[in-house]
């Protein structure tokens, strides 16, 4: 009787946590179409979304990667509950930038989606980059993920070369600002640079 | 001394949306003559559309003279609305964000201003900027403004010709160049504090002597039938609708004649991606990103505005002579 009261609270303690993160991941993406609703986007509403989705794409993504090390380093274990959906939500801003850069910068017309597409070395990376999480966020099953076994793991790798291009990006479209670019680089070389640091030690836990 | 030349006000002191409605119609009967035969009556002049921005009417001495200028040249296009045009800027003296120099230059000093001329000239020396207009015509233009990141906008400057002052200044025989310099001013452009910028202040441009002799190349002292707002390169500001915006320098305290090319602040810090000359063209992309198309803002986020580059945005018939024979593809 008491051990099932307190599986109970186990499962509702454990459902209000998933829909706290669930929700909050979608803050960015409330916030931002209340600032288009009310016209607040600026005289460019198109790129500040693009930016805006872009940006978010990012945070995810070097999120994703901050788990592993948040264990090893703080050992904090609960947000590898919530990998999987952290890193579906990088691949979820990842494809509304592209919808967006689509719809509001090229209009879809496609001979100008083929001339990003084929000839701009920052668009190439990007897409690149979203190509690549595309499997990534298939199998991110628990089916997918009995179904590939080792394998499952080879092909999550894929997240580093992601996140590189992802980092490629952003580098190739500054103007004359680093600031923004240090500071996703500086993270990077950190969340890969530790990796490295227990890879090259042999420790595999 | 601190002078603010912002100020709001009520609804109904503005021009009626009616009258307003008319001044476009009558603009727009304008369409494809480009140089208006003959002068507009000064009535004519663009008004700020919506009353809830900031004003900006300028110093008393300056007032007079924006709302009698003549319309004289009319962009077929429609004028971008005066939102727009206020909050989305280029100025990185106040920030890298568009949005940052309408939120961080409102206080910026610009009244007195001084404007000093020095090199290959007669007339050398440190000018207030209320002399030097004296010795000009003010009158409105209606230009296209193409940003080198393929966006572009419609803005109704009021200014004079550069090379009505130029004359007058009586730059020697040896003058082959303008340089123009922006304020240096870290303590009112928080930009030039930045630890990340990778631009040299101040920011400097030049132009070719006969560049600047042209009839199409403005010095601009007003918008929308007011004054510049800082945020757009008040006071004092350069405008030369056929090459990329950057060549438009802002908040100008010196202009040198000099017969040597100078340098200019883009080029010195990628000089694989930004010219000299930096004329408007189509055929020549930047090296990240092309230039065939621009985005008109403001663009409709569903069905954006996306027009064909003109070559020398569309002012080709007027300039295109001052590049007889030279490789642009070389001199970009």
């Amino acid at each position: 009787m008491v051990l099932t009261q307190r599986l109970a609270a186990l499962r509702w303690g454990w459902l209000l946590q998933w829909w706290l993160v669930f929700l909050s991941a979608l803050i960015p993406l409330v916030l931002l179409l209340n600032a288009g609703v009310n016209n607040q986007l600026g005289a460019d509403p198109a790129k500040t979304i693009v930016d805006e989705l872009g940006t978010w794409a990012m945070n995810f993504l070097w999120l994703t990667l901050a788990i592993t090390p948040a264990r090893r380093l703080l050992g904090w274990r609960k947000p590898l509950l919530f990998r999987r959906m952290i890193g579906l939500y990088a691949f979820f801003y990842a494809l509304l930038h592209l919808l967006a850069v689509a719809t509001f910068i090229l209009g879809w017309r496609a001979d100008l989606i083929v001339r990003e597409v084929s000839e701009r070395p920052y668009v190439i990376a990007g897409f690149v980059a979203f190509l690549m999480l595309i499997p990534l966020a298939v199998t991110s099953t628990r089916g997918w993920q009995a179904r590939l076994g080792r394998r499952w793991l080879s092909l999550h790798r894929l997240v580093y070369p992601i996140s590189i291009l992802a980092l490629l990006h952003l580098v190739w479209l500054i103007r004359a600002s680093y600031a923004e670019a240090i500071l996703y680089s500086l993270l990077l070389a950190f969340l890969l640079g530790i990796r490295l640091h227990y890879f090259c030690n042999g420790r595999s836990k | 001394m601190l002078i603010r030349h912002t100020n709001k006000i009520a609804e109904s002191e503005v021009t009626p949306l009616e009258v307003y409605v008319n001044r476009r119609t009558l603009m727009k009967g304008l369409v494809g003559l480009g140089f208006a035969s003959a002068a507009m009556p000064a009535a004519a002049l663009m008004q700020p559309e919506t009353t809830d921005l900031p004003l900006y009417p300028g110093p008393a001495w300056l007032q007079p003279r924006l709302k009698t200028a003549p319309t004289t040249i009319v962009a077929k296009d429609d004028v971008a609305p005066y939102e727009a045009c206020i909050t989305h800027n280029n100025f990185y003296e106040f920030g890298t964000g568009k949005r940052d120099p309408y939120e961080r230059a409102q206080d910026f000093n610009t009244d007195p201003w001084k404007v000093e001329v020095s090199g290959e000239v007669e007339s050398p020396g440190t000018y207030n900027l209320e002399d030097l207009l004296a010795k000009v015509d003010l009158e409105e233009r209606i230009y296209r403004l193409r940003c080198v990141e393929a966006w572009s906008m419609v803005i109704p400057w009021v200014g004079f010709e550069l090379g009505k002052l130029i004359k007058q200044l009586n730059p020697t025989s040896r003058a082959k160049y303008v340089e123009f310099v922006t304020l240096e001013d870290p303590d009112q452009m928080p930009g030039q504090k930045g630890l990340f910028s990778s631009l040299d202040w101040p920011y400097i441009e030049g132009l070719r002597m006969d560049e600047a002799m042209h009839p199409l190349t403005l010095m601009a002292v007003g918008l929308y039938g007011n004054a510049l707002p800082p945020q757009n390169g008040a006071p004092f500001r350069l405008v030369v609708p056929w090459k990329y915006g950057f060549k438009s320098v802002k908040s100008i305290v010196a202009i040198r004649f000099r017969e040597t090319m100078p340098e200019n602040t883009w080029r010195m810090t990628a000089p694989g991606e930004y010219g000299f000359y930096a004329n408007v063209n189509p055929g020549v992309d930047h090296p990240r990103w092309s230039q065939a198309t621009e985005r008109r803002l403001p663009s409709g986020l569903f069905r954006p505005t996306i027009l064909d580059t003109e070559m020398f945005n569309g002012y080709g018939e007027e300039v295109a002579g001052l590049y007889a024979g030279m490789d642009l593809k070389k001199w970009f």
